[in-house]
This record gives C-alpha cells, structure tokens and sequence, in this order.
C-alpha cells in the first residue's frame, strides 16, 4: 500500500510539474532594496490583473547569481542590486545564455551614523573615522597600531564617549560603501594612504586595501545581519555608534539620533543633492529573455519606475528613498527595453 | 593450629544505634539533601528561563491580537471614480489606489466640520495619514466588487496606520511622535478624540490570522494567512511521504530484513541522518528538487520534501522502538496457530505498535512545523502575497511558512514588526502545543504496557 501511495504521490509531482506554468514574477536580492521591492510589489498586486511577485532577500550577490543561472521559468526574472553588477556576473550570465540584461538605477540610498537618542550629537568627517576604527594609523609621520580609545582622542570636538562603533559585515552592500566613501576618504585625507602606497612599492590596490583594515581590538565590531541587529546592539551599548540605512533611520528617529558627516545632516534631501558624501545608488537588474514571456513582467518594471511609486513624492520616497533626479530618463529606457552597455 | 581471629586485639565493633544518628550517616544523608537541593536548583532554573522566553513573546506578542480600526464614511465621488458615468468596470479597474486615497481625506475634512472633531495645525490630509494604506486598497476592492455603490457614502472599517495602533498599545508615546517623523502629537490627539466619539476602536484582530504579509509601509495589514497555509500544505506533504515511507522502512528493517553487515550499515546512517544539521536538507533540497528535477521555487512542495528527509530518521527511530516493545509472545502466538510473518506482523504487532508510531509521527511534525534553516535555501523567505490555490495545484504555488515568517518579520525595519513576530511565534506555540497534546492523548488512550 506504502509503496503505491508514494508511486502515486511522484506521479502527481511529476505530471504538475510539467503542467505548471508560472503567472507571478520572481524576484530576488539585495535586502536593502527588499523593503522598496516589497511596496512596490504589493501596490503592484492591488492595482493590476496580475498576482503580486514573489520577492526574496539574501544579499545582492546573491540575487545577481541567481538571474544568471539561465533562462526559464525556473530562473527568477529581476535581480535587485545594492551595488552594481559586476564583470565576472555577467560572464557568469554569458556562459548561461542570459546575453541581454536591462539595469534600472531607480534611486539612491543614504548611509547614515547614528547613535542612542538619550546620548550626545557627533559630528563626523571620514577622518574622524579611519583614525579610530583602522588598523593602523599614522601618528607623527609614522604608521603605527590605532592608539585611540575615545572619540576625543581622535578629534578633540567629539564627544570624549569610548569608540565603540557597530559596521556591518563584509558580506554586506553597505560596507563596501562605508569602505569606499569613508574609510577611503578619511585614509586618503589623513595621508595614511600615501604612506601605505609608499610603503607597498606604490601598488595603489594594496594601499587601498591596507586602508580598509580595520582594528581587531573589539572597538569596531561587523554586524552580520541586519540593521534591526545593530539597533538591539546600540541599546545594550548606549555608548556606541552604528552604520544604518537612511530608510532605516527614518523610521526609527525616535531611537537614534543621527551624526552629521562633514557638516551635512543625512536626509533624502542632502543625499539627492549631492551634499551628504556616503551614498550610493540601488539597481534593478531585468532578464530581457523573459519580457513577454512572464506575464506582467513589462508592467511591473513600468510601475516600479513611474512618479507615483518611486517619484520624489511617491510611497517609496516616503519609506526612505531617495529619488532619483534623472527619474524621468530611466522611464523612457525602462518603456523602450534598452540592454544595458558592456561595463567599461 | 592457631585461629588467627583469636589473635590480636578483638575488633571495636561499631557503636551503632537506632535512636542517635552516628557520623557516616549523617555525611551520606546530607550527601543526598545536597543532590536533592541541586536537582531542585536546576528545576528551578529552567523554569525561570521558560517563564522568562514565554512571558516576553506573550508580553510583545499579545497585543498582535490586537488591532485599532477608525471607522469613517466615505462618500464614493463618481467623479473621481467613474468619470465619465458609464459604469464600465473595466474603466473603474483603472483608478489605481492613489486615486482612492484623497476620497479619506475628504471625508476627514467633512468630520473636521464637527467642531468637537479636529486639532489645530492638523490638516485633513494630514490626519488621512492616520489610516492605513491598506485603506484605499479596500475602498478599490469593494468598489470593483459593488460598482453600483459609486455616488454613495459608505462606512468602512479602516485598519489605523502602525503608529497610531501603537500609540493604543503602548508603544508610541506622546514624547517618542514629538522625534518621530512618521507621526505627530496633533495626530495622537486626534486619535484620542476619535476615541472618545467612538468611530475609533481597539478590538480582536483576526487578520492577523487569515491576512496575507504586508509591506514595510503597512505592518498594521500584515497577518499570518499565508504563513499557516504554506505551513499545513508542507505538513500534509510530509505526514503523506514519510508515514508510509518511515513505517515500511521499519517494518522491514525490525520484522523481516536478515541481520547482516547490510542491515547494520542501514541502520547506523539512519541514526547519523537524525543527527544531520536540518540545513544540509535544504543544500540538498535546493540541488537536487529545484535545480536537478525542476520543481518551482518557493513552493510547498518542495519545502515539504525536504522537511521529509529530515523527519524520516525520525519517525524511523521512533516506530522501530515502538515495534521492538511489543512482546515477541505476540508474534509467537501469531506464527504458532499459524499465521504468514505478514499476517502476524499486520494484524497483530503492528496495531499494538500503532499508538508509539503515530506519536512518533506527530513529534516528528511538530519538529518539521519550526523548522526554519532548511527553507531559507530554497526560496521559503519570500515575500508572498497571494494565497496559494486548492492543492494538488497549490502545493506548486509561491508560500511562506510561519517560523520563516518569524524571521522574516524580526528583520524589517517597522517597530510594529516587533510586535507581529512575537505574536506569529504565540501562533506557532499553540500549533506545536496542540500537536505535542494530540500525541499526548494518544498515547495514554491507546498505549499497552505488559
């Protein structure tokens, strides 16, 4: 009897799996963009015929791997991206036969430092920041292992708080951000980086890399997951400073009090205007393979990009986007299907 | 001959007595009030985590169960929502939800005409904010389901936004709106108004039982439906796999398999696969049932195979002890008056072992219900809107499952999504509660000790 009910039961599968034919669109990435993709998603399920889209996290690599793992119902349609694709990606896609890709930059994300509401404001320069967190810095001319314990021993202006500072991890978007535009940024203007460049024969790649160290005395600490992580991390430590999303401050401000960046309060504003320096922009990738295959697939990247979503008054904007200036651009392209240019 | 007992001193016999209480025993007695206490001890410290787990997720969950609703009369503007009065309704379908929305505000603006009703330097759009966005959605739907209402006012029970709600459950507080961004004092205090005129009220929610996730701009609207669907599509596929898959296995294994090197090797990997980390199922699953045989991501299908690899040790282990307890006697008796192996085996080991292998079952189930890691890998933590069909077709349709769900909420940013964890993972206490009390009650019904 077993034996038939299992028979019968892989019969069913079998026959379903080929009878089946997918109606909803499968998305998946970056779970920076998850929140914008999921308002989207559901906007997009109310107000037309189609079924809302399944939307999936796990990071933005992963969801890249993912749209070039082929062509077919079994492939997921968009790829959300908090960085943009990357060369061997699209090798990857090519060897697959995903030859034509649409990317859709549909706005821009802040990366904002913040603290506990009940403690004191910081105002922050990239400086401020390489010189407490990195490995080594210089002191006098000469490299040596990060000496600093307070925030006042790295700028006298900052509060003398002990540097305890809550970055997320490596597998994550944002750090490679928070690495470029911060750490970077304040290793170039503390001239550690010419002396690491000096110092490894002039290879400017392992300058930067010597500049992205950090220091492994548990002053810096990766936060793996995500930024609900950091803030449970800030309420056991008062004291200490966590990397956000924009989005994520916003609807948390009565929680954290955010750190200005050279001067510059992080709001969509500042971020939209160029102002506020840690920024980046949040992509979209499409498998063109399935336009017109995929029901609803045209008319979901049509939606995402419209005013009424992504515009600057649009829910998404309200979340936490930051609208895209060149809005109006993406939608021609997004409504004629341009593949996106070999990357240079 | 010397008797060498006679020799020497003559042992000092030990005083003992009945009535006073020498040395020794008093040390092994407090050697055993000593264990006693410890015993106690560790009881107590288990307890007091239990009551600590299950009483913060009741206190954060609880108000899950909860919901504010503003009741409001909307008057459906034909000219706003059937232009041109023809009442076609595929030209109705093409008023979005953002054309609905003003209809809240304008109805706001006609109560702010009460002059109990209204908060000075709040304006009726503003005060719109305090509805939820599922609103418009809802006005859509019923306008596409009644077409013929347009040009009425209707009453609609509106969910309030996520910060409204919790300012009703404690969680927003005057002082937090005043550095809040995403809500006012004026818009609390219209809250409190509508309170005490009544169209805003706090009562049971049962959407959060039968509603579909919600977006990061709703948590108010999100529920669990989708959750518990997926998750008892999953426990159909997997009581229908692995009970006849684990109890044949047993069977043979226990009554008729000859015991061989073969057999020994069988059942040393059975109980090294019930000690395998749940999510190399689900490395397995992802390779084997959706890259190899093609089966849809996200599916329950294929999140109830792999939870079938992993409960089959399980139930394995569990009706092969409950075969190995029915006395050989049984079996004896059968084959004595004549009976085939099968017909002992079937009609008389196998219903006194039926009671141990269907608890066995339902432990294995209740295992399978919270099992979280091996569904990441295959597509599990989706966000799901729509409900998934009537199986068999259902069972290839896109759904979540309630512990994914859990983790799934702790993740956004929302701190309303606090809440809505906590009270997901009540729901699947009180599904695992239930589970593990039906295996209870069988168990003492059925179960026969010789």
């Amino acid at each position: 009897m077993s034996v038939k009910l299992t028979a019968s039961a892989l019969a069913i599968i079998a026959a379903a799996t080929t009878a089946s034919a997918r109606d909803q669109l499968q998305i998946k990435g970056s779970s920076t963009v998850l929140p914008y993709a999921t308002i989207v998603a559901e906007a997009f399920g109310e107000n037309f015929d189609f079924p809302t889209p399944v939307v999936e996290g796990g990071g933005s690599g992963a969801g890249r791997k993912a749209m070039c793992e082929g062509v077919g119902e079994n492939t997921i349609d968009i790829a959300n991206s908090s960085s943009r694709i990357k060369p061997s990606d699209i090798e990857l896609c090519a060897s697959n036969g995903v030859n034509e890709i649409m990317e859709v930059r549909f706005g821009y994300d802040g990366i904002v430092f913040a603290s506990d509401i009940n403690g004191p404001s910081f105002a922050f320069t990239p400086a401020d920041w390489f010189s407490a967190i990195a490995k080594e810095v210089v002191v006098d001319g000469k490299l040596v292992a990060n000496p600093a314990k307070t925030w006042a021993d790295v700028n006298a202006d900052l509060p003398a708080n002990e540097i305890l500072a809550f970055i997320p991890g490596t597998k994550h978007g944002t750090r490679e951000v928070f690495d470029k535009k911060v750490l970077e940024a304040g290793c170039k203007a503390t001239g550690a980086y010419d002396i690491f460049t000096e110092a490894n024969g002039g290879d400017k790649k392992k300058a930067k890399k010597a500049c992205h160290a950090l220091r492994t005395d548990g002053l810096s600490v990766d936060i793996d997951g995500d930024y609900t992580e950091t803030l449970a991390r800030l309420d056991a430590n008062p004291q200490a400073i966590g990397v956000f999303g924009l989005s994520f401050y916003q609807n948390n401000t009565d929680k954290l009090i955010v750190a200005t960046m050279d001067d510059v309060t992080p709001s969509t504003e500042t971020v939209a205007s160029g102002e506020y320096p840690v920024s980046r922009p949040l992509f979209f990738y499409v498998k063109k393979a399935h336009l017109g295959v995929i029901p609803g697939l045209q008319e979901y990247i049509d939606f995402f990009v419209s005013d009424d979503m992504a515009g600057p008054d649009g829910p998404l904007a309200e979340y936490g986007l930051v609208s895209d200036p060149e809005l109006a651009k993406t939608q021609e392209m997004v409504s004629t299907g341009v593949s996106m240019a070999p990357l240079n | 001959m010397t008797d060498a007992t006679n020799n020497g001193a003559p042992k000092k016999a030990l005083k003992t007595s009945l009535i006073a209480v020498d040395e020794r025993t008093k040390r092994r007695n407090a050697a055993e009030a000593r264990f006693r206490a410890y015993g106690v001890v560790a009881i107590v410290i288990a307890i007091l985590a239990l009551i600590g787990l299950v009483g913060s997720i009741l206190n954060n969950g609880s108000s899950a169960f909860r919901q504010t609703f503003i009741t409001m009369d909307v008057y459906l503007d034909p000219a706003k929502l059937d232009k041109d009065g023809s009442g076609n309704l595929e030209k109705i379908a093409k008023v979005s939800t953002f054309g609905y929305a003003p209809l809240i505000a304008k109805s706001f603006e006609k109560k702010f005409e009460d002059p109990n009703v209204g908060v000075e330097g709040l304006s009726a759009k503003k005060a719109a904010k305090m509805i939820s966005k599922e609103g418009p959605a809802e006005m859509r739907r019923f306008v596409l389901a009644n077409p013929e209402m347009i040009g009425e006012t209707v009453s609609f029970k509106f969910l309030a936004s996520g910060r409204i709600d919790g300012y009703f459950k404690g969680r927003v507080t005057m002082e937090s709106a005043k550095l809040d961004k995403n809500v006012s004092t004026e818009q609390l205090m219209l809250a409190d108004q509508l309170k005490a005129e009544g169209s805003l009220q706090t009562s049971f929610n049962m959407g959060f039982l039968t509603r579909a996730d919600g977006s990061e701009n709703r948590p108010e609207a999100a529920g669990l439906g989708v959750a518990i669907l997926g998750s008892f599509y999953m426990m159909i596929v997997v009581l229908c796999l692995t009970l006849p898959i684990g109890v044949a296995a047993s069977i043979y294994l226990e009554e008729f398999a000859p015991k061989n090197w073969i057999t020994d090797i069988v059942e040393v990997n059975i109980s090294n696969l019930a000690a395998v980390p749940s999510i190399v199922f689900g490395i397995l699953g992802l390779s084997i049932f959706i890259n190899f045989m093609g089966l849809p991501q996200s599916a329950p299908i294929v999140g109830g195979l792999v939870l079938t690899l992993m409960t089959l040790p399980t139930i394995i282990i569990a009706t092969r002890a409950s075969l190995k307890a029915v006395p050989p006697s049984i079996r004896d008796a059968a084959l004595g008056v004549g009976a085939s192996k099968m017909q002992a085996v079937f009609h008389h080991v196998l219903p006194l072992a039926a009671p141990g292998i269907l608890t066995g079952t339902i432990i294995g189930l209740a295992q399978a219900l919270g099992e979280t890691a091996p569904l990441l890998l295959i597509g599990m933590v989706a966000f799901v809107r729509e409900f998934p069909a009537a199986p068999p077709e259902g069972f290839f349709d896109p759904a979540a499952a309630l512990p994914v769900q859990v983790y799934n909420w702790t993740q956004r940013a929302d701190p309303a999504f606090v809440e809505r964890a906590s009270g997901a993972i009540i729901v699947l206490l009180v599904f695992l509660l239930a589970m593990n009390a039906i295996a209870i009650v069988l168990r003492r019904r059925f179960e026969r000790r010789w």
